[in-house]
């Protein structure tokens, strides 16, 4: 019982490859949890401890530029 | 975390396409399913034609050929009747398939061949410059057509479907992975199988049209998605501009390259 709350809390860990990103803002409109933002015309990772690891942004990403690794995995 | 990069040529990154253009996205969820059927790389021959998603397969890994305007599925179709044993894609778009090559379409699905299509729909020639294609909605703007398209648009999957092709499934890119696995499903099945995926063009498409940004034509495709079972209970107005999306068909028929081996073992044998 004492894992469940713990298992809810999952953490992720995104990096974006910045060379190929083209500033669409998929990835940031569509995080739910408001980690990235647009920066200079590229996604920025802002918030890196909100990351709940959903992925969402990874497999929106039109250009491969997302990488979202689930912490202590 | 989804290792792309063992399928890729990353020495042609980054991808050609425009800033927010929903190919790329197809092309990682493509990546998936092929990884989750554990196909080896040189189990694959991708064929494609000529249009933005026709640029697919320089990306990939895999054997690729690219080939001339319309023409995928005749490329496509000797290659399975020659080597069976490869899977077979083919990359197409909506002018590439259902214009240009619109007699091959309706053919090889009627001779229920066994390629896997995966045909990016975006209303739009977007390589060529934004002119209309056969699935540009009616009072849609295109470079052809300056006060909009005044013509009726084919239902590509009905299409199809009216064919004789034994699966036949449409989703876009709002939904990464239920495209996935109607592409795995689209693989694993014998036979003609068609996914339609609504792939969104922001350059020559939305921005005449001004359906707004690449986040605005996806999130689009989110409040206009019906699944099919619930589109049986609307009413034609009801389903008027909206995008039924699912597992359109999943039927039983004998398929081309089965039935040719019938003959060759039957010949053989007299």
């Amino acid at each position: 019982m004492s894992q469940e709350p713990a298992a809810k809390k999952k953490k992720g860990h995104v990096t974006v490859r910045e060379a190929w990103c083209k500033g669409c803002a998929i990835c940031v409109e569509f995080c739910p949890e408001q980690v990235l933002v647009m920066e200079r015309g590229k996604a920025t990772v802002a918030y890196p401890d909100r990351c709940t690891a959903c992925n969402l942004c990874e497999l929106r990403c039109p250009d491969f530029c997302i990488t979202v690794s689930v912490k202590g995995e | 975390m989804f290792n792309y990069d063992q399928y890729l040529r990353l020495d042609k990154f980054p991808l050609i396409w425009c800033s927010g253009c929903g190919d790329g996205i197809v092309l990682k969820s493509l990546l998936r399913a092929v990884h989750k059927l554990g196909l080896q790389k040189d189990q694959i021959c991708m064929v494609s034609g000529i249009g933005c998603s026709s640029r697919l397969p320089g990306y990939v890994d895999f054997n690729t050929l690219h080939t001339t305007h319309g023409r995928a599925l005749t490329f496509a179709t000797g290659i399975k009747m020659a080597r069976p044993e490869l899977t077979v894609l083919v990359i197409t778009g909506d002018g590439d398939a259902t214009a240009i090559g619109g007699n091959h379409y309706i053919h090889a699905a009627r001779r229920n061949i066994d390629l896997t299509v995966l045909l990016f729909n975006n209303h739009i020639y977007g390589m060529t410059g934004g002119q209309v294609s056969p699935t540009t909605a009616k009072g849609k703007k295109a470079s052809t057509a300056p006060y909009g398209s005044f013509e009726n648009t084919f239902n590509i999957s009905g299409l199809a479907q009216a064919a004789g092709a034994s699966f036949v499934a449409r989703s876009g890119v709002y939904n990464p992975v239920q495209l996935e696995n109607y592409i795995v499903k689209a693989i694993q099945k014998k036979g003609f199988s068609l996914v339609e995926i609504m792939s969104p063009c922001p350059t020559a498409y939305g921005r005449r049209n001004r359906e707004g940004t690449p986040v605005d034509m996806i999130a689009w495709q989110k409040e206009n998605s019906v699944p099919v079972a619930k589109a049986g209970q609307l009413t034609p107005e009801e389903l008027e501009g909206k995008l039924i999306t699912g597992i359109l068909v999943d039927i039983e028929r004998s398929e081309c390259r089965a039935e040719y081996q019938k003959l060759i073992d039957r010949l053989a044998q007299s």
